[in-house]
């Protein structure tokens, strides 16, 4: 057992852990807080796969931008829910059912599926020379510059649309109401 | 080193745990949560291929970038309408926005 392999059981652990909590948390400030761990513990696995700007990407987008975004959100609609209600519908016991069946379904596939012993070859460039290939391919005409076009005119419309599904709507603000 | 199953079957678990969540939640925060949950592991999944399978070819990791620029834009819309709900409702619990239900 190496050193690589303590670092990923230690990692995908605290993952796990967080992720569970995530989704059994009665308070949603705690389940986003622990959202923020497991989105951390995935951050490390990226580095550990030696894509150190995935990392930082996941860093900036996820723990910066939309962990704020949801404990904000939490925040603001706390009230609605009340802190000692029932968290789960009904049918939660389905759903923990369905999750498990699904993980046992996968489990059995990948045992059956070739390869999934393979061990990971040295990379044959360095991580600079990595993070460079990724950006030439994302502007390169003949490569990735179509989806890259796409997801900035998707970024664009998410962020007019939010601004615009967020507003309170012109007869509350007529009637000088609080939104 | 460490094999590549490894990876995919915490991605696995990462995938269900989410897929658990959204399932069983009642606060659509919490759904929402979910669903950042299930969007790592696929994150993690495709990255985890590029390494093993194809170091050469940079495609896994703009999948990835991808994925990333489609969950932000995601949440963000996601979390405005459950604003726009909560402020037209009061509620954020799932089976209370019941609106379009005929």
């Amino acid at each position: 057992m190496t050193i690589l392999q303590l670092v990923f059981l230690a990692t995908a652990a605290v993952t796990l852990v967080a992720a569970l909590m995530v989704v059994v948390s009665p308070r949603m400030v705690h389940a986003a807080l622990w959202l923020i761990l497991a989105l951390a513990g995935v951050a490390v696995l990226f580095v550990l796969l030696e894509a150190g700007f995935l990392g930082i990407v996941q860093v900036a987008v996820y723990i910066d931008a939309i962990a704020i975004l949801i404990i904000v959100t939490v925040m603001l609609t706390q009230r609605a829910m009340g802190e000692g209600g029932r968290q789960v519908n009904r049918s939660w016991l389905w759903a923990a059912l369905a999750a498990i069946v699904l993980f046992g379904g996968l489990l059995l596939m990948l045992s059956q599926a070739p390869g999934s012993a393979t061990v990971a070859t040295p990379l044959a460039a360095d991580a600079e020379a990595t993070v460079e290939d990724l950006g030439r391919a994302l502007v390169d005409v003949d490569r990735y510059v179509l989806p890259f076009e796409v997801a900035s005119v998707l970024l664009l419309a998410a962020l007019i649309g939010a601004i615009v599904v967020a507003r309170p709507s012109t007869e509350a603000r007529r009637e000088g109401r609080q939104p | 080193m460490i094999p590549l199953s490894w990876y995919l079957i915490l991605a696995a678990a990462l995938f269900c745990v989410g897929l658990y969540g959204v399932l069983a939640r009642r606060n659509v925060v919490a759904i929402l949560m979910g669903i950042e949950l299930m969007l790592n592991a696929v994150n993690l999944n495709l990255v985890a291929f590029w390494r093993y399978v194809s170091p050469r070819l940079i495609a896994g990791q703009v999948f990835a970038i991808i994925v990333f620029a489609v969950a932000a834009s995601e949440a963000a819309v996601g979390l405005a309408l459950i604003i726009s709900i909560y402020r037209r409702h009061a509620t954020v619990a799932a089976e209370d926005i019941n609106m379009l239900k005929w």
